[in-house]
């Protein structure tokens, strides 16, 4: 019973998310494209990262940034029900509990952020590069999609208009984008660096990712950590959906 | 049955609605007749679970709303006063998530919502993106999608607000069919004429508080059965007489008064709250 509706939230995301495929392969692919050809053939195949090529050493970073960025990318969505459609307004006059719903847009979140992982793969198949997928890194991606579709939700709950949110897209993901063990390493930063680093959820998710597709057992802890912000960033989404009632 | 038991909201020191109480009995149809900004949206919202509330209570159907929000939430379709609907799905789509969110199962929401459509004149846009609708459409469809879960109670907060004339009519037809068929319907509105046309009782609300409650003809019976206008510096006043032929003789002995008239719902409403409706 507590989670009526939730395939109501999830199929209505869906139905959206098949009607504009086309626009959202496009979206998902730009940036990794000018990533991968401005980065990553730029940087040849002579400078080698852990044993690896650069573009092979990019390539999981792009899996886990896009998982963030698509997961993240239900802000939008719920921001255009909330102030410019209203459907929000469906979702908290039917009788369905606050979990239904956050679950419902987690779930749409996460299964943008998984089709995102795909079309990333594609790429980089097109770029040469395959990548080891094994079920620790369709893990790691799938907990980092978890986390950042619950902190889309929880945001967009907290802003009052679009401007708020075109905001904390600028102060929250474009940084985390950079900075998470996206592009470089970050045994090459300095120790300070680095312990900022790895506060960054994506920073755990990137690491996570990398380890496997290379083959190599991830560290539990950057599990643990993915697992454990998800869900206290879920717990608060739970509580900004009910505040969201004013 | 709709009971409101001192029902507060207030943002900072702004009482938005102010103790309101009152009974909307199985199957009436009620009016909430006030100016803009009078509370008539937020009490609506309040008690269809959009706005929290900041005192007292209500109950639908005789689920409350602060013990049992899922189960007072069963009970009620809501139609707000702007188009809530998703644009880039079809009509068939929003009905379906509608029933879907209600917990209907896929037959009776494939054969509900083609009753629904046809109901409101359009079966044959079923497949059609809502964004290729217009404004009256929505709107139709709007109220189409509130009856899909057959409510008990129907909320409708300004339904024709922004609407031509004819299609306003149509809606006014719909909703007395829907009463006719044992919906209770709690409107707003701040056309009188509506309110004077479809309610069986009307609140007039101003500044968050009821300030008259009755049937239409009981509170124009308050002010008086006929009445005539005359110009003057302020604007216009009027004169109230309980009769026609004690009217009739003011007006004759009157210089420059107006066509007398009977009493209508706007002069109960702008007698009793002493107010106009903006």
């Amino acid at each position: 019973m507590m989670l009526h509706g939730l395939g109501a939230v999830f199929l209505r995301e869906m139905i959206l998310l098949k009607r504009r495929f086309k626009r959202y392969v496009v979206g998902v692919a730009i940036s990794p494209v000018l990533y991968l050809v401005a980065f990553g053939t730029a940087m040849g195949t002579e400078a080698r990262f852990d044993g690896h090529t650069y573009l092979e050493f990019l390539l999981p970073g792009l899996v886990a940034m896009t998982t963030m960025t698509q997961a993240y990318g239900t802000a939008t969505e719920i921001n255009i029900a909330r102030f410019y459609l209203h459907i929000f307004e469906e979702f908290q006059s039917a009788p369905i509990s606050n979990v239904a719903y956050v679950l419902g847009e987690v779930f749409s979140g996460m299964t943008r952020a998984l089709l995102g992982v795909l079309v990333i793969l594609g790429l980089g198949a097109a770029f040469g590069v395959s990548l080891h997928t094994g079920p620790w890194f369709w893990l790691a991606a799938a907990l980092n999609a978890f986390a950042f579709a619950s902190l889309a939700v929880l945001l967009a709950m907290l802003v009052t208009g679009h401007g708020d949110q075109a905001l904390l897209n600028s102060f929250v993901i474009t940084p985390m984008a950079f900075l998470g063990g996206t592009f470089f390493p970050l045994d090459r930063m300095p120790e300070w660096a680095q312990g900022l680093l790895y506060a960054l959820p994506l920073t755990h998710a990137s690491q996570a990712i990398r380890a496997d597709a290379f083959g190599q057992p991830a560290l539990w802890a950057h599990f643990a950590v993915l697992a454990a912000v998800g869900v206290a960033v879920f717990a608060a989404a739970l509580v900004s959906v009910g505040r969201a009632r004013d | 049955m709709i009971v409101i038991d001192n029902l507060q909201k207030r943002y900072g020191k702004l009482a938005a609605v102010d103790g309101v109480s009152l009974t909307v009995e199985a199957g009436e149809l009620f009016a909430y007749l006030g100016p803009n900004g009078a509370g008539k949206s937020t009490t609506i919202k309040i008690l269809t679970g959009l706005t929290r509330l900041s005192g007292g209570g209500a109950s639908l159907g005789g689920a409350d709303i602060r013990t049992d929000p899922i189960g007072a939430k069963r009970q009620c379709g809501v139609v707000m006063q702007h188009v809530n609907l998703d644009n880039d799905l079809t009509l068939a789509e929003n009905m379906d998530i509608h029933g879907r969110l209600f917990g209907m199962d896929a037959p009776s929401r494939a054969a509900r919502a083609a009753e629904l459509l046809d109901y409101v004149g359009l079966a044959e846009r079923t497949g059609s993106l809502v964004s290729t609708l217009s404004g009256g459409m929505k709107r139709r469809l709007m109220i189409a999608r509130a009856l899909m879960h057959r409510p008990r109670i129907l909320f409708l907060d300004e339904p024709t607000v922004g609407l031509d004339a004819d299609i306003r009519r149509r809606i006014w037809a719909l909703i007395k069919t829907i009463q006719g068929e044992g919906t209770t319907v709690f409107l707003t509105t701040h056309y009188i004429e509506e309110a004077e046309f479809l309610a069986d009782r009307v609140a007039f609300i101003d500044r968050g508080k009821i300030r008259a409650l009755d049937t239409p003809a009981a509170l124009m019976a308050r002010v008086g059965a006929w009445a005539f206008d005359r110009l003057s510096e302020g604007g216009m006043d009027t004169e109230y007489f309980p009769d026609h032929e004690t009217a009739q003789r003011a007006v004759t002995a009157c210089d420059g008064c107006l066509t007398l008239r009977r009493v209508n719902l706007e002069d109960a409403f702008l007698t009793l709250t002493g107010k106009t409706v903006r």
